[in-house]
């Protein structure tokens, strides 16, 4: 990896960017503080470099399981008044939230 | 001798004989819990009522001769693993008053077997991190020295099996909140191969390295819990097919002619001198009874560590993108619209380490990064599983440290995350490579206990259990108890 790239998470701008993308309200102390602690763990990572893995697959986990496949059995669905009892907000046994799309 | 000191096994004795009922036996942990619970705080929620309710469920099994070794004994769940109508907040605020409506596959197992749900266990928040101080609500203190961390994250598990709050706890470990914790507090604790125990109701946090385990008094309980737990499960796509042997019958006291490794990597620096002298000693005692012990090298062990915090930290933020504050737990309020109600809830509901974690996990999978590191954590998980099978071909287990220290203090590591994480490096690389591995205790340093990992292949419990079986027969470390 190129070295610019690497310093750019140093960058405030960046951090900015990745905290909407987690979509986590941060406070500027909160940032201030992973800026420096994430650019201590990416340094970590460094080491990984060292290792030749050219021509190596990659594992999603530790065992040969592939994609498992089952018959399509519908089951009995959980009552809905359970489900939303544990819903902050409901209406009319739908989920409530705030408005998506705002005029102007 | 109390009641509460007993084993799973001892107390299974004594109700199948009819000299004491599961209501006696419970009254007994609740009572032990009420006395030493304020110093150790291993529990987030205890429900007396719920557990006399099972009790005399058990009770009603016993008289009707229906008994099986799990029968009546009390037990505390890590809570992340849900439990019907009965809280369970993976310690974070974000799910503080959530109750599931359905139970996790292994506890529906325990309740046809009549095991007793006396509460949930403390744990890092989400499963993220080695010292149980990431909770919510209160860290849980080792009860070796009350000064001093249980391990995580499954802390809760360990200290109550350690302070006989109960006869057995379920953890789960992802990177060695199962082991570690167990090693820290001087009980036995079992990671399972991927897929032996269904994850069905565990709350994801790293869904490939994932698993629920046993935390026991010794050996002989983990046999019984994990043969009662691991079953094929349909409803868990990664759960292995096929029947389980009947672990008991792995309690065999001899190793004679078993090919034990010392992988060199495991030991030296950064492994404290006392704890790699007592694991030794203990690989000593297992040759004295006619195993084979050599040492071995695992080269890429030094890579494991940075494989680990990129899969998990990026399985974590996609598992935790689904709280949003609509479904369930908690929601911030004051909010204009959607988006800002998104950001306001897991701002306020996540702790500092969840945060960090998924702001980690999305860094290294965002795009331009990915490649760079998420892809070549996956390519070198592929080289470190290799050699692990190689280095198999050749032994029959491995013999290792489980934590490179005994219990640190309190808040020693809180503010640098990266000291923190070095803490897991012996515990790591078996879930990266998905294989099973258990932590036995093996010693003391300054009154604190010394766990002793053993690391097999794939579905290798059997064997783990014998060499263990057969350590336990030969020394009492597992059977001192801490006074409280």
């Amino acid at each position: 990896m190129d070295k610019d790239r690497k310093d750019r998470l140093v960058a405030r701008e960046e951090i900015l960017h990745l905290a909407s993308l987690c979509r986590v309200a941060f406070s500027n102390d909160e940032l201030e503080k992973l800026q420096t602690q994430l650019q201590d763990i990416l340094k970590q990572f460094e080491v990984l470099e060292e290792l030749d893995t050219e021509n190596v697959l990659p594992a999603s986990h530790g065992l040969g399981i592939t994609t498992v496949m089952r018959e399509d059995c519908p089951g009995e669905p959980y009552p809905k008044e359970k489900i939303l009892a544990n819903a902050p907000q409901s209406h009319d046994n739908y989920l409530r939230v705030l408005p998506v799309l705002e005029e102007n | 001798m109390e009641i509460f000191s007993l084993t799973v096994r001892e107390a299974g004795e004594l109700l199948k004989n009819r000299e004491i009922s599961s209501k006696d036996l419970t009254q007994s942990f609740l009572r032990r819990i009420e006395s030493i619970e304020p110093m150790v705080r291993s529990f987030i929620t205890i429900d007396p009522k719920v557990a006399l309710h099972h009790a005399e469920k058990a009770d009603q099994l016993i008289k009707r001769n229906e008994m099986t070794p799990l029968t009546g004994i009390p037990i505390q769940v890590k809570d992340l693993i849900c439990t019907k109508e009965f809280p369970t907040t993976c310690a974070s605020k974000m799910l503080e008053g959530f109750v599931p409506i359905y139970d996790a596959t292994v506890i529906e197992q325990l309740n046809q077997t009549g095991a007793v749900l006396i509460g949930k266990g403390n744990m890092d928040e989400f499963a993220m991190g080695s010292s149980t101080e990431n909770s919510a609500f209160h860290p849980t203190h080792n009860p070796w020295d009350l000064t001093r961390v249980p391990g995580g994250s499954s802390g809760g598990g360990a200290a109550a099996v350690a302070a006989s709050e109960c006869l057995f706890a379920l953890g789960s470990d992802s990177g060695g909140s199962i082991r570690q914790p167990a090693a820290l507090c001087g009980v036995t604790g079992m990671k399972p191969t991927y897929g032996l125990v269904s994850r069905f109701g565990l709350i994801a946090f790293a869904s490939s390295l994932d698993q629920i385990g046993p935390i026991t008094k010794n050996v002989e309980d983990t046999a019984l819990v994990l043969s009662t737990i691991s079953n094929y499960d349909p409803r868990d796509s990664t759960s292995i097919q096929g029947e389980r042997p009947n672990y008991a019958k792995s309690l065999v006291n001899d190793v004679k002619g078993l090919r034990l490794g010392l992988p060199r990597e495991y030991f030296g620096e950064g492994v404290a001198p006392e704890v790699e002298k007592a694991v030794k000693d203990a690989a000593a005692i297992l040759e004295r009874e006619g195993a084979v012990v050599e040492e071995c090298s695992l080269p890429l062990t030094r890579y494991a560590l940075a494989v680990y915090y990129i899969i998990a930290p990026s399985e974590c933020s996609a598992n935790l993108a689904r709280y949003d504050g609509v479904k369930y737990g908690f929601s911030a309020k004051e909010a204009r619209n959607v988006w800002e109600a998104l950001e306001e809830t897991r701002g306020q509901g996540f702790g500092s380490e969840v945060k960090r974690r998924i702001m980690l996990g999305t860094y290294a999978l965002s795009s331009g990064y990915y490649d760079d590191y998420y892809l070549k954590a996956l390519k070198v998980r592929s080289m470190i599983k290799s050699e692990f099978d190689n280095i198999f071909s050749n032994f029959d287990a491995l013999i290792t440290p489980t934590s490179p220290t005994v219990a640190f203090e309190l808040g020693s590591k809180t503010e640098d995350p990266v000291t923190m994480y070095r803490s897991d490096f012996c515990t790591i690389p078996v879930n990266i490579a998905g294989i099973p591995s258990m932590s036995v205790p093996c010693g003391f340093s300054e009154g604190l206990p010394i766990g002793m990992q053993l690391i097999g292949k794939a579905l290798s419990e059997d064997t783990l259990i014998r060499i263990g079986y057969t350590y336990q027969q030969l020394t009492d470390w597992h059977s001192r108890n801490p006074k409280l």
